[in-house]
């Protein structure tokens, strides 16, 4: 069968692999409009595929070394743009330090498109579906963005700014993310609810309180598919902060989350069944934050 | 030094040349750079073993082994795999790495059409490989992304099952 007659075949496009981050920035300037960077591709692949986008040069980053890598950097934890969401799950700087991203991590699709799919693809696409860029906003994690001018980091709170906007111009690359270390007073949850495993959820949410024995002293909490945009519902954290989660102060942040989510109207699932489910999740999450689990 | 030069903008579907080993063997091809490499296995090196279904990551028929992980051949253009190692069910059944979950399919009837058979046998090595002795529900949860249109899958989480405990008791993981 002619390529051009079959139904899911990327348009014609130019191809070039960048060694270093100069190199794709530079590649990116040169070629103007309509260029992508590829990593994983595991969301980029099927919109060329089904031809919702035909950019005319890809850019693979997936053999610049400086994007690779999971170290410790002061107080918090690098995460190279191109860790695996297979490596979120084995890598044990991951697990000890940012371990609500280790919990989070299988959730993300299946096995093999864990294999490929990368941590920085994710945060860039901001699927506000998606959990690793909820959980950013969760970690409050800066993001480290290479562009023409030079690095500069992005804090995860103004960086998704609409559907599949965010704080990245164009022609600029995530470079990592950097994840303040998590602490021996802190605790975190996270859990999402699907129709199927491996599905995108109908809601999910991630939290980190940092606690004095029982009591909570500061907590972030972070919602995905309830909106435009990974969404942190300050109301719901406002009243649990103070508190040693007691059935009273759950429920009003249960009610909070009135105030908190506006789930746009959808067929699938209507607005006041998303909101019911986000209540429902985030009473058995504190739940588990309460228990130390 | 940039390394790229607009000139490369022009004849975006010039064909270019890819070397990778696949299935133990050196092979180079000459690829447009929007074919991905499940078309590439299958029309340019005849490996038919690996099956397009969706073409989108969501049925998991096209399956390989890249560099000894599971991958979906179908969310990758072959350009992309240049220097890899890549193993198909071809190289698989070859070496006899998984006979022993081939047998099993057999026997249980874990197989009807065949269709996501490969993509199947990938996920199961996949699976066997990463985790020793995996819970149905880790069977389960890691077949979470391949479809099959006939067997209702439970002969398939029956098969692999006995491979795991046969495998580990025979004291390996491989
Ligand atoms: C069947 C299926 C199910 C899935 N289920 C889930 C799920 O449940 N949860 C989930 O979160 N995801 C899911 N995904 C998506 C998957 O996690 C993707 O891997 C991820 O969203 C994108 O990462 P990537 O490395 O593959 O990026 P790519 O597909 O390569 O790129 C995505 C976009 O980000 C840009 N980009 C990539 N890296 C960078 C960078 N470093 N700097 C700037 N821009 C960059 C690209 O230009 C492109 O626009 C699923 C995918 C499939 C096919
Ligand atoms: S053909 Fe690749 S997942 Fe369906
Ligand atoms: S055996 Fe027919 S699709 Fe699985």
């Amino acid at each position: 069968m002619d390529i051009e007659e079959a139904a899911v075949k990327a348009r014609a496009f130019s191809y070039f692999r960048a060694a270093t981050i100069d190199q794709a920035l530079d590649a990116h300037a040169r070629a103007g409009d309509d260029v992508r960077f590829i990593a994983g591709g595991q969301s980029l692949v099927p919109a060329l595929s089904l031809r919702l986008q035909a950019p005319r040069l890809l850019i693979d980053i997936t053999h610049i070394d400086e994007l690779r890598g999971v170290r410790r950097e002061g107080g918090y934890l690098r995460i190279g743009a191109l860790t695996r969401h297979c490596e979120m799950l084995s890598e044990p700087l991951i697990a000890e330090f940012a371990p609500l991203l280790h919990a989070a991590a299988p959730f993300v699709a299946h096995p093999a498109i864990r294999n490929r799919g990368t941590f920085g693809g994710s945060v860039a696409l901001a699927d506000p579906a998606s959990e690793f860029p909820a959980m950013t906003l969760a970690l409050e994690a800066e993001i480290e963005i290479a562009g023409a001018t030079g690095t500069r980091r992005v804090k995860a709170d103004d960086f998704f700014l609409d559907l599949f906007e965010t704080a990245l111009q164009p022609g600029e690359l995530i470079a990592a993310v950097y994840v303040p270390l998590f602490k021996a007073d802190q605790r975190f949850a996270f859990d999402e609810l699907t129709r199927r495993r491996g599905d995108y959820a109908l809601v999910g949410c991630g939290m980190l309180a940092t606690c004095t024995g029982e009591r909570i002293d500061d907590i972030r909490i972070s919602f995905f598919s309830v909106g435009n945009t990974p969404t942190r519902v300050k109301g719901a954290e406002a009243t649990l902060i103070g508190s040693n989660l007691d059935a009273e102060r759950i429920a009003a942040a249960q009610a909070a989350l009135d105030g908190d989510l506006a789930p746009p109207d959808s067929d699938e699932v209507p607005p006041a069944m998303r909101l019911h489910l986000a209540r429902v999740l985030l009473g058995r999450l504190l739940g588990r934050l309460k228990e130390g689990v | 030094m940039s390394g790229f030069d607009e000139s490369m903008l022009d004849g975006a579907d010039e064909t270019v040349r890819v070397r990778f080993v696949v299935n133990g063997r050196r092979v180079a091809c000459e690829v447009a750079p929007r074919e991905t490499l499940v078309d590439c296995l299958r029309n340019a090196l005849e490996l038919t073993g690996t099956h397009a279904g969706c073409e989108m990551g969501a049925c998991g028929a096209c399956l390989v082994q890249l560099d000894g992980r599971a991958v979906h051949s179908c969310l990758m253009f072959a350009v992309q795999a240049d220097g890899a190692e890549i193993n198909t069910i071809e190289g698989l059944t070859e070496s006899g790495v998984i006979a022993d979950l081939q047998a099993e399919f057999h026997r249980r009837n874990a197989l009807q059409c065949g269709f996501c058979t490969p993509g199947m046998l990938v996920n199961a090595q996949e699976l066997l490989s990463q985790v020793a002795r995996p819970s149905r529900e880790d069977i389960r949860d890691a077949l979470s992304g391949n479809y099959c249109r006939c067997t209702g899958y439970e002969a398939i989480v029956d098969a692999i099952d006995a491979v795991a405990k046969a495998r580990s008791e025979a004291g390996g993981t491989t």
